[in-house]
């Protein structure tokens, strides 16, 4: 009997070990993006690297204005937001309250089939199908661009969108539901009127989660939307993402240890903080939210 | 028009836009898997699965990175799975509500949350320079299982929390321990849950193609790995530098390889849809 209770007390010590083995790589994370980036700005000062507009670390002439990286990895999320906030929502409010069960239950797995498709594949489609069918009706539009990568990577984040935004929807109390309709609301009415804003912070949480995950896509971006830092909201012409950024000095043979190469670590640390407020943000709101309806 | 028949235009309308927004998804879904498949399906042969890679494009193949995402796959799986199914066995089942519990939860979301290119630029300053691992295999499924281990660790959980608590009490009830119980009844019966959620954690991990780049997988291996110390491609990779070369020849070979590593996310996915209706229809509570 004694043995047996040794026993346990070991594996649930194995187990334990396991959990916090995850507080770990989040330690490992920001040591290692925090290491090297202070080393980095031994090198760069901190106001070139936050107000210099231009970004060239590959060059002869060297300069570490991130403000290139992120003007690009904004414009391109924002143009997956706009993109995929309308249409999943869409989606998701007439699969919740519109559509018949049957029909959900088919749609919705090969809709979230959008979701597995690996990343390159959806760069794949941007640089080959997309620009070519958008050049037909934007003459000036370049090869590489920040629209076709945003608009498929709205495709690809969409149904994040349409399933947080479902959750959110069934989370309000069926009372609300039946009671709009008992004071003879139409469906519509009863969507657009009473579910929609009860819902809202929820969706509001999708869209968050959403933009974190646009500003760390990587492949799509790094597929068709170029290699060219510049700082311009132009959705027409080549632009280099952080994320792209760092995968161009991957490939590259820059000599480890030099600024450029830390460069790559001061860049994702940028990305690190960004999406790790946006989440946060996101997760604390859902919080709130699933209390508020006592979830 | 009076307001009755604007409820019952305003009803119907979004009733067949919505359908109609729904549906473009689909089509959109279906123009992409068509056009992958005219440009590549051609290209599809057993050539192409067993040749090395080369210059020219009608004589390449995928042979070296679909080697190096089975490697990649099983020891990804290897090192993941346990961890994170014992992982999310102490959360479900041993952790306390309290504070240093909630730290727990919140860093998994945290973690489920980071870029995974940012998972590489950690596997490259750990596994490959400070341990020295190099540009190797076992750098590349390390990296990787971090980065599905949120994954792996939140279905679990999911998993664990769907078994009945009558099942747990039954089991206590005839003095078991709480191990013999977890061990013996409560993990035999999510376990078609856990695979479900395995298996869709691994097929991300077979997609990922930026957080190798950055951990030192390499675009061109002349030879298939071995053993876990040698280097590697990816299929995600081996596409990517295809696509990025001017020559339409190689957006051939790019689609082409794309309908084999589709091929591996559809069937893993089908299978973990598979393993979740069986496991619905063997337990019914």
């Amino acid at each position: 009997m004694a043995g047996l209770k040794k026993q346990e007390k070991v594996i649930e010590g194995i187990l334990k070990g396991s959990a916090w083995f995850t507080i770990l790589i989040t330690i490992g994370i920001i040591w290692v993006l925090l290491y090297e980036t202070v080393i980095f700005f031994r090198h760069v000062s901190l106001i070139e690297f936050f107000t210099a507009t231009e970004w060239t670390p590959l060059f002869t002439i060297k300069k570490y204005g991130i403000l290139p990286l992120l003007t690009a990895t904004f414009l391109t999320s924002f143009i997956a937001i706009a993109v995929a906030l309308p249409l999943g929502l869409t989606i998701a409010v007439y699969l919740s309250e519109y559509a018949n069960p049957a029909f959900r239950r088919i749609v919705k797995p090969v809709l979230e089939l959008l979701a597995s498709i690996p990343t390159v594949v959806y760069g794949f489609f941007a640089l080959t199908t997309v620009t070519p069918f958008l050049q037909n009706f934007i003459p000036g539009m370049a090869g590489f661009n920040a629209l076709s990568p945003g608009i498929v990577m709205g495709i690809m984040i969409m149904p994040l969108i349409t399933s947080l935004s479902e959750d959110a929807l069934y989370a309000i109390p069926g009372s609300m539901r039946f009671a709009s309709y008992a004071l003879g609301a139409s469906r519509f009415q009863t969507t657009f009127r009473v579910l929609l804003p009860a819902a809202s912070s929820g969706i509001g949480v999708s869209v968050i989660l959403a933009i974190s995950r646009a500003i760390g896509e990587t492949m799509i971006v790094a597929i068709a939307a170029g290699q060219q830092p510049r700082l311009t909201l132009n959705p027409l012409v080549p632009v280099e993402t952080i994320t792209t950024y760092i995968v161009q000095v991957s490939m590259g043979d820059v000599p480890q240890n030099s600024p450029e190469f830390r460069s790559i670590f001061a860049a994702g640390m940028v990305l690190f903080l960004f999406t790790f407020g946006i989440n946060n943000l996101g997760l604390y709101l859902k919080r709130k939210f699933y209390q508020k309806y006592e979830l | 028009m009076n307001f009755r028949t604007y409820k019952r235009i305003s009803d119907r309308s979004f009733n067949i836009f919505g359908l109609l927004i729904t549906l473009s998804g689909l089509v959109v879904l279906g123009i992409f898997l068509f056009q992958i498949a005219q440009k590549g399906l051609g290209r599809v042969s057993w050539q192409f699965l067993t040749s090395l890679p080369s210059r020219f494009p009608e004589k390449a193949g995928i042979f070296t990175a679909l080697m190096g995402t089975v490697w990649i796959m099983f020891l990804t799986a290897l090192i993941a799975i346990p961890v994170g199914i014992m992982a999310a066995i102490y959360l479900e089942e041993y952790a306390k509500q309290n504070r240093w519990g909630r730290i727990l939860e919140i860093n998994i979301s945290n973690l489920a949350g980071v870029p995974s290119i940012i998972y590489g630029i950690l596997g490259l300053e750990v596994f490959s320079r400070t341990l020295g691992l190099g540009n190797s295999l076992l750098t590349g499924s390390l990296t990787l299982s971090l980065l599905i281990l949120p994954i792996v660790i939140v279905s679990t959980r999911e998993a664990l929390r769907a078994v009945p608590v009558s099942l747990r009490e039954g089991s206590y009830a005839l003095g078991a321990t709480k191990w013999q119980t977890i061990y013996r009844l409560i993990l035999p019966s999510a376990l078609g849950n856990i695979l479900t959620g395995v298996i869709l954690a691994l097929s991300r991990a077979v997609g990922e193609a930026a957080p190798l780049i950055v951990a030192g997988a390499l675009v061109y291996v002349p030879f298939a790995p071995s053993s876990p110390m040698d280097n590697y491609s990816v299929l995600p990779i081996q596409i990517f530098n295809w696509v990025s070369r001017p020559q339409l020849a190689f957006e051939t070979n790019a689609a082409a390889g794309i309908i084999i590593l589709l091929i591996f996310t559809f069937l893993m996915n089908g299978i973990a849809i598979f393993y979740r209706n069986r496991m619905q229809k063997k337990f019914k509570w």
